[in-house]
């Protein structure tokens, strides 16, 4: 059996899944400030009269590392950074401990500057008189040639607890990306092994002995163990959960966007032919702009509960979000107190939210039902309008052939599907005010627990080769090959892919359903005074974010939408249909 | 964090898919290592530096600057449309605000392209600036317009689609003409007798370095825009005049151009020429896009990059302030000149013959120009070339007064069909481009 777990700021979602399906799914309420209790209490709840033994994998999604990176309770880390010409690498600092050192290399990974050994013993040395016990290493086309990194690091291994090289953690160009990659990944690194160890040893006790897989921005897990090495790339799981919990209802040959409908936010993404876009460059969090591979979200102030107010140009829902609906106790009319003046209210108090709807009805002048039904507009046309921003970013995107530019590969989702607590109630609505069929998420309550668990492990490797230098080089993997004549694309592609495949396996794939794809390859003649030297050739591989195979079927089947069917069949509130 | 002084677009079309041909120098490779550097500076991720996705341009955008024989079709690949595109999104970007300046690091180049195109000349087929500019004039109403040409090649094709517009000031500084392709560009070329003065020529000797440049740029061209007052700068923004480039002998840098450029402040910047692909051109566009963007460059330069060896020796010095004070005298004296040219019975006619290298290609030309105090003068161009017939194409200028409307019409109903395989009408005022066949008029 599985078990997929996602921690949310009211709530942690904990599912068990079985070979006929979801075996059993709950809510606990968040401890924000205590994290480890919410996480055993639930892994503890979820896992009552199951036999231990049969639990064969466990994924989390948690907001461990980004919220540690948010509030700044991060180790302090000394930084090198050898930047050589370019912009001046001090626009780049992490933090007090940062120093720009000697050694720099072209775009070719060819060295302009050698590093200075004793200028790194040196700050080797004030690190470790200030007490640092983590140091990143980075230089500007270290993915090119690592060699300084690894020289530096030499240098510096012995006197600190771990070195961490920015050419490991990913294979794209971008210095000030790559400092900061690095940066997090250390920063994060004890609070990250310290939580995690304490939360296996804790279930080990309990009999549950299978190791844990922690979820990536890119909606794909890692073993525990794997993720040490990059532990930053668990930061912002949550959005992909719930990415991830829509992919297995989603149309294999159209595109889909897809709507997590909260209470305080509608987070959106979108699939193409089933599988979730990504972002092109990577995370961003906390001010610090980074190489880790994320999905690609976008979050607007619209949720259930966001207020609901009447300003000069109108009515306005969101972005703030004061508290419950008045419904539940909150102080605030929402979108949830005006589902009950409607009739698709779940619980609550009927008579607070008439109140608090009447205020805004007497504001605008008209009746209650009528108001009601403005909010419920209003809020799904909000919505409507970041789907429409984002998928024009998205399409605005450039593009470098003359081929890409003419084949107008444009966006234009064809589908909607909702998750989120009142993913039904929107559905319905969102269903007459746009061009195409709008499905709800089964168990859409608890489906970013479902994507969590069933997430496949990704991954990605990028390779270049020179045939002119005469070398294959992946320096993320640790990998430097010496090519032969004739070397070329298809020899270039095989290499890349074994080397994902090896990743994969690493990170706990398994081998029998590993999806690879090229998500690059360019050659280029590389031409010296009308002659062709040699060819410069470019790959990048992936693992393909989606679901393990097997499970999709038991969980994918969706509902076509009429809300109020939905909510008479929901035999327990918080979990959505059976 | 970094934050730009000036939001700054950039249009980026390496078009990894398109070369002249396999080996040469206008080829996939030419923007990669260039791509390499801006990525990995992270040059996109600077506040108020945007990538702009550019529209490839239309038809008539380029029938508005072009007279293509037979037809764009014929002389124009789809890398043309959005070279010349990546410009014209720049331009309006600029023009509607969304960025206070931009730069369209695009290929292929433009500059060398002239107002008739039987084919490709110095690696240009269509003029990427001038397409540009006048989609700005028609859209936006801009009038006034300047072009200062920094390639190392003299804008030749540039300056003859401006050579009659006392609207466009076009500055072009390159090598002297007497050493390198495409051996034009002197003093004396000044613009037709109806603009004279508005085409102004820097030839540089070679081996100039970054204080030739400069001295150029603060003590020539910033005067003379000073005095032109232009709407729009628009910088032709070539690299070849670094010290690594192959096919040519200057001595410039990456920290000169990114001088050139904090001095000139173009709203608009194009890249043209440049063909030291490893070890000038990452350097200079990244050094321009600090500079576009008001950003600190200091720290940034070529590998090899050794001042001392650049210095410029005295000679040259002197020779580069002679030519200076040249220019500043022409220009000073241009209205003096124009009339003097004016009284030169035989001052509207051009006859020239052109070589299209790219595509070896001979052109014969004779242009007819009518003299006109009132606006830039109805233009008639009769052109034969090896592959195609004789051609006549009819120009109307943008501001043409009633008599050389009338005059361009007189011209254009008159011509004998039996006499040339195409006749070409440009109507500027009316924006529409006429192209008649003789099968289509004579059935």
């Amino acid at each position: 059996m599985i078990i997929g777990l996602d921690v949310g700021g009211t709530h942690t979602d904990v599912v068990l899944i079985g070979e006929k399906g979801i075996a059993n799914a709950i809510k606990v309420p968040t401890e924000t400030s205590d994290l480890f209790g919410t996480i055993l209490e639930s892994l503890t709840r979820i896992t009552q009269g199951i036999d231990p033994g049969t639990i064969n994998r466990a994924v989390l999604s948690t907001t461990l590392t980004t919220n540690a990176i948010v509030q700044r309770k991060t180790a302090p880390v000394g930084m090198l950074v050898a930047g050589g010409p370019g912009i001046d690498p001090d626009y780049f600092r992490t933090g007090e401990h940062y120093y720009s050192v000697a050694g720099a290399m072209d775009h070719r990974g060819r060295e302009i500057e050698p590093i200075d050994a004793e200028q790194i013993r040196q700050v080797g040395q004030r690190l470790k008189a200030a007490g640092i016990r983590l140091v990143g290493v980075v230089g500007k086309f270290s993915v090119r040639n690592p060699q300084h990194e690894l020289a530096m690091g030499r240098l510096l291994e012995a006197d600190f607890d771990r070195v961490f090289y920015g050419h490991r953690f990913s294979g794209q160009l971008n210095f000030p990306r790559r400092i900061a990659t690095t940066y997090l990944n250390a920063a994060v690194a004890p609070i990250h092994q310290d939580f995690f160890e304490a939360v296996q040893k804790s279930l080990q006790r309990q009999g549950l002995g299978t190791p844990i897989r922690l979820l990536k921005p890119d909606g794909g897990n890692m073993r525990f163990a794997a993720s040490l090495d990059c532990p930053a790339q668990t930061i912002l799981s949550g959005p992909a959960a719930s990415v991830m919990g829509a992919v297995a209802s989603a149309a294999k040959d159209q595109q889909t966007l897809v709507l997590d409908i909260g209470g305080t936010t509608t987070d959106m993404a979108i699939l193409i032919d089933g599988v979730p876009l990504l972002d092109p460059v990577g995370v961003e969090l906390g001010g610090f702009k980074t190489l880790i591979r994320a999905l690609r979200t976008h979050s607007i102030g619209v949720g259930g509960d966001s207020m609901v107010k009447v300003e000069a140009d109108g009515l306005r829902v969101g972005p703030e979000r004061i508290g419950l609906a008045m419904a539940y106790g909150g102080p605030v009319p929402t979108p949830t107190d005006a589902f009950h003046v409607l009739g698709l209210g779940e619980g609550g108090d009927c008579r607070r939210a008439r109140e608090g709807i009447g205020e805004i009805a007497a504001a605008l002048g008209m009746n209650l039902e009528a108001a009601a039904e403005l909010i419920f507009e209003t809020a799904c046309r909000q919505i409507l309008d970041g789907a429409a921003a984002m998928t024009a970013r998205i399409n605005r995107e450039p593009v470098y052939t003359v081929h890409e530019l003419y084949e107008d590969s444009r966006i234009a989702p064809q589908r909607m599907l909702i998750l989120g607590g009142p993913a039904p109630q929107f559905a319905a609505r969102l269903e007459t005010l746009f061009d195409g069929p709008v499905q709800v998420v089964p168990r859409w309550k608890v489906a970013n627990a479902i994507g969590a668990a069933l997430a496949r492990t990704t991954c990605e490797v990028a390779l270049l080769a020179d045939t002119q230098q005469r070398m294959a080089t992946a320096p993320e993997e640790n990998f430097f090959q010496e090519i032969r004549d004739g070397f070329n694309r298809r020899d270039a592609e095989q290499i890349a892919l074994g080397l994902l495949r090896d990743k994969a396996l690493r990170r706990g794939a398994k081998a029998e359903a590993l999806e690879m794809e090229l998500i690059e390859s360019l050659e280029f003649n590389m031409v010296r005074g009308f002659h062709t030297a040699g060819k410069n050739i470019r790959v990048r591989a992936q693992v393909k974010p989606g679901l393990i195979e097997g499970y999709a079927a038991l969980v994918g089947e969706t509902c076509a939408v009429s809300s109020a069917d939905i909510l008479k069949t929901s035999a327990d509130p918080s979990l959505g249909r059976h | 964090m970094l934050r730009a002084k000036h939001d700054t677009g950039l249009v980026f079309f390496p078009a990894f898919d398109w070369a002249i041909s396999p080996t040469h120098p206008e080829r996939e490779e030419r923007l990669l290592y260039t791509q390499d550097q801006v990525l990995e500076e992270g040059l996109l991720d600077i506040d108020g530096i945007v990538e702009l996705k550019p529209d490839p341009v239309n038809l008539r955008d380029v029938q508005r600057v072009h007279f293509c024989v037979p037809d764009p079709w014929a002389v124009m690949t789809e890398s043309h449309f959005i070279s010349a595109g990546g410009a014209k999104t720049i331009g309006m970007a600029v023009c509607d605000g969304r960025v206070k300046r931009g730069f369209a690091l695009v290929r292929p180049p433009g500059h060398h392209a002239n107002r008739m195109v039987h084919g490709a000349r110095g690696f240009c087929n269509v003029n990427i600036e001038a397409i540009m500019i006048e989609v700005l004039r028609r859209a936006y109403g801009i009038d006034r317009v300047a072009i200062v040409d920094t390639d190392c090649h003299h804008g030749d094709g540039t300056q003859d689609i401006y050579w009659h517009d006392p609207d466009t000031l076009f500055i072009s500084i390159h090598q002297d003409g007497r050493t390198l392709y495409p051996g034009s560009g002197f003093l004396h070329e000044m613009g037709g007798p109806n603009a004279v003065g508005t085409t102004i020529n820097i030839p540089l000797p070679p081996y100039t370095s970054e204080e030739g440049f400069l001295y150029a740029i603060e003590k020539l061209v910033l005067p003379i825009l000073e005095e032109f007052k232009p709407q729009l700068v628009v910088n032709s923004a070539g690299q070849d005049n670094h010290y690594s480039d192959p096919i040519t002998n200057m001595n410039f840098s990456a920290q000169g151009y990114a001088r050139l450029t904090e001095l000139l402040a173009p709203d608009i910047a194009v890249l043209e020429g440049g063909y030291a692909i490893e070890g000038a051109l990452p350097y200079v566009n990244a050094g321009i896009i600090l500079a576009l963007a008001g950003l600190d460059y200091r720290h940034l330069k070529e590998p090899d990059y050794d001042p001392r060896r650049m210095r410029q020796n005295r000679e040259i010095t002197r020779w580069i302030q002679q030519v200076g004070d040249k220019v500043l005298e022409q220009w000073s004296r241009r209205r003096q000149l124009g009339e003097q040219v004016r009284q030169q019975a035989a001052c509207g006619r051009r006859q020239r013959t052109i070589f299209y290298d790219t595509d070896n290609i001979h052109e014969s030309q004779d242009e007819t120009v009518r003299v006109c105090p009132d606006c830039a003068g109805a233009l008639r161009i009769e052109s034969t070339a090896d592959r195609s017939g004789r051609v006549l194409a009819v120009h109307i200028p943008r501001k043409a007064c009633a008599a050389c409307r009338e005059t361009a019409y007189h011209w254009f109903e008159a011509a004998d069909p039996k006499h040339f395989e195409h006749i070409f009408l440009q109507d500027r005022p009316k924006d529409t481009y006429i192209n008649q066949a003789p099968r289509e008029r004579d059935p």
